[in-house]
């Protein structure tokens, strides 16, 4: 069933009795060709792709719970293509450009919102390094302006800008970067993945890998074996978890990031702020919330939820930069589990076990990279090798000295 | 978190600075290890859900490394000691 504007206008004269389920919920099959572990952004768009770019017929997807109720329902929903490093950069814009043609492609809403990011900048340090920056981004084709402090002033007169600490002297902005209705990213790819015959298999734990001989044969799951000629684990959040099943250890350690929203307010904020400076960062929800957030909180944690100093340091960035944004009153705060890779950059790559594929290592960037990383591992599954924009996103780079690491933290995931 | 410091009493997590899991204090030995044990020990890691051994150093304090037991599900902490290095053997 294609959606429309004459559709919603037929279903609204004749009483919504026509509206359908989005996507169906079979039950398993014995076998598929390719079976993903974990129905969130990633795995559902993953699914899409396969089936709409790769022509994969056989195809599922298994979630443990209901699909997108992870990290793609749990972000600040901000998309963005304004990295450094070669080994990053094409594979954002790629994603910023999937973006762009999202709803066209999945006849779904998603609110895609180009509404401009911007990086503030304090010192000429930082200016310099901004300016390196924009471009590196520009060279890989994306967008990317330097503002001056005029420029930041009549945007958003309402910002501190004569804080002794952090005055602002200037910022980068990506006027192609936004915000999604996270939410929409995971049905719209659902629906449109269904639609091409992809079965989404919620309430369907993956308890183990059949593996022989050192090839893999399918998953032993709650609702029984499933055979599958290739296996994607997509389970950002949970990659250590799941992969220990297979004997593996991994580049990545689970943190807690945590999110926030005030009441709704009339529209005040145009677009994304950053205030890399002071760990915090801001946007306006289309309903009208303000959504912020800052560093994840530092320890190994499943738990979904964070601790206190971090809401204070959260906070008090906020009232550093936007000190407006105290009168308004905080409604909902809430944490999502982060793979947290030793370099900081994502992994998407095959294992040393012959049919088992693995996507995660996404840290804190993870919801921006959906279609891009969708796309490159629906490559690497159907065709076996790495998509052209996701070359550098392997396992061995850490032994190999590869490492893409664009703030230069070394292995220590807390601080990337 | 409140952290029970083994000499200092309850402490506010954040006067800590978290340093990773415990197994780090396992060092490979420079002698011998080869290549491969490095990157293990440099790269890789368990990262369980549940009982978490892990060291916090205690930058605004006394500026000892604890070893701090605690379940990542939960964040409960159910006990703190002093890291102390493995005597060498004689």
């Amino acid at each position: 069933m294609r959606y429309s504007g004459f559709k919603v206008i037929k279903e609204a004269l004749t009483g919504h009795k026509g509206w359908k389920p989005a996507w169906r919920d079979p039950e398993p099959q014995a076998h598929y060709d390719i079976v993903i572990i974990g129905g969130g952004g990633h795995g559902l768009a993953t699914a899409h792709y396969l089936a709409s770019v790769y022509g994969q017929q056989r195809v599922a997807v298994i979630e443990k719970g209901w699909i997108g109720g992870g990290n793609v329902g749990r972000n600040t929903t901000i998309i963005r293509s304004n990295y450094l490093l070669d080994g990053n950069e094409p594979f954002y814009e790629f994603s910023l450009k999937l973006w762009e043609g999202l709803e066209q492609d999945l006849n779904y809403n998603a609110m895609v919102s180009q509404r401009g990011i911007m990086n503030l900048i304090h010192s000429d340090a930082q200016r310099d390094a901004f300016i390196r920056r924009g471009n590196a981004m520009i060279l890989n084709g994306a967008d990317a302006e330097l503002l001056s402090e005029a420029q930041i002033r009549q945007e958003y007169p309402f910002l501190n800008f004569d804080d002794a600490r952090f005055p602002i002297k200037g910022g980068l902005a990506q006027r192609r970067g936004g915000t999604v209705r996270h939410d929409a990213v995971a049905w719209g790819y659902a629906r449109a993945a269904d639609s091409r015959g992809v079965d989404i298999i919620q309430n369907c734990e993956v308890t183990g890998f059949r593996i022989e001989n050192g090839k893999c044969l399918g998953v032993e799951t709650s609702k029984g074996f499933i055979g599958a000629g290739r296996v994607g684990c997509a389970v950002a959040g949970n990659s250590n978890r799941l992969m220990a099943k297979a004997g593996m250890r991994l580049p990545i350690e689970s943190h807690v990031l945590q999110a926030f929203v005030s009441e709704g307010l009339k529209p005040v904020l145009p677009g994304v702020i950053t205030f890399g400076a002071g760990h915090f960062y801001v946007s306006q929800s289309d309903k009208g919330g303000l959504v912020f957030g800052g560093d994840i909180d530092g320890y190994n944690s499943y738990a979904q939820r964070g601790n206190l100093p971090v809401v204070e340091d959260v906070c008090e960035g906020g009232m550093a930069i936007m000190p407006m944004i105290g009168r308004a009153r905080l409604l909902r705060m809430w944490g999502g589990i982060m793979d947290m890779s030793m370099d900081g950059s994502p992994i998407i790559d095959r294992t040393h076990i012959a049919g088992l594929y693995f996507n995660g290592g996404w840290c804190y960037g993870g919801f921006k990279a959906t279609p891009a990383s969708g796309y490159a591992f629906a490559h690497l599954l159907a065709r076996d090798e790495p998509h052209e924009t996701a070359t550098a996103y392997r396992f061995d780079r850490f032994r190999t000295g590869h490492m893409i690491d664009e703030k230069g933290m070394g292995n220590q995931p807390n601080l990337h | 978190m409140i952290i029970n410091h083994p000499l200092l009493g309850p402490r506010d997590s954040a006067e800590f600075v978290y340093l990773g899991a415990a197994e780090l204090m396992n060092r490979p030995d420079p002698e011998t290890a080869s290549a491969e044990d490095w990157h293990g020990y440099a790269y890789l890691r368990d990262n369980p859900a549940g009982v978490h051994r892990e060291l916090w150093f205690h930058e605004g304090g006394d500026r000892s490394i604890l070893i701090v037991t605690r379940d990542t599900t939960t964040h409960e902490i159910s006990a703190v000691e002093l890291a102390r290095k493995p005597r060498a053997q004689t």
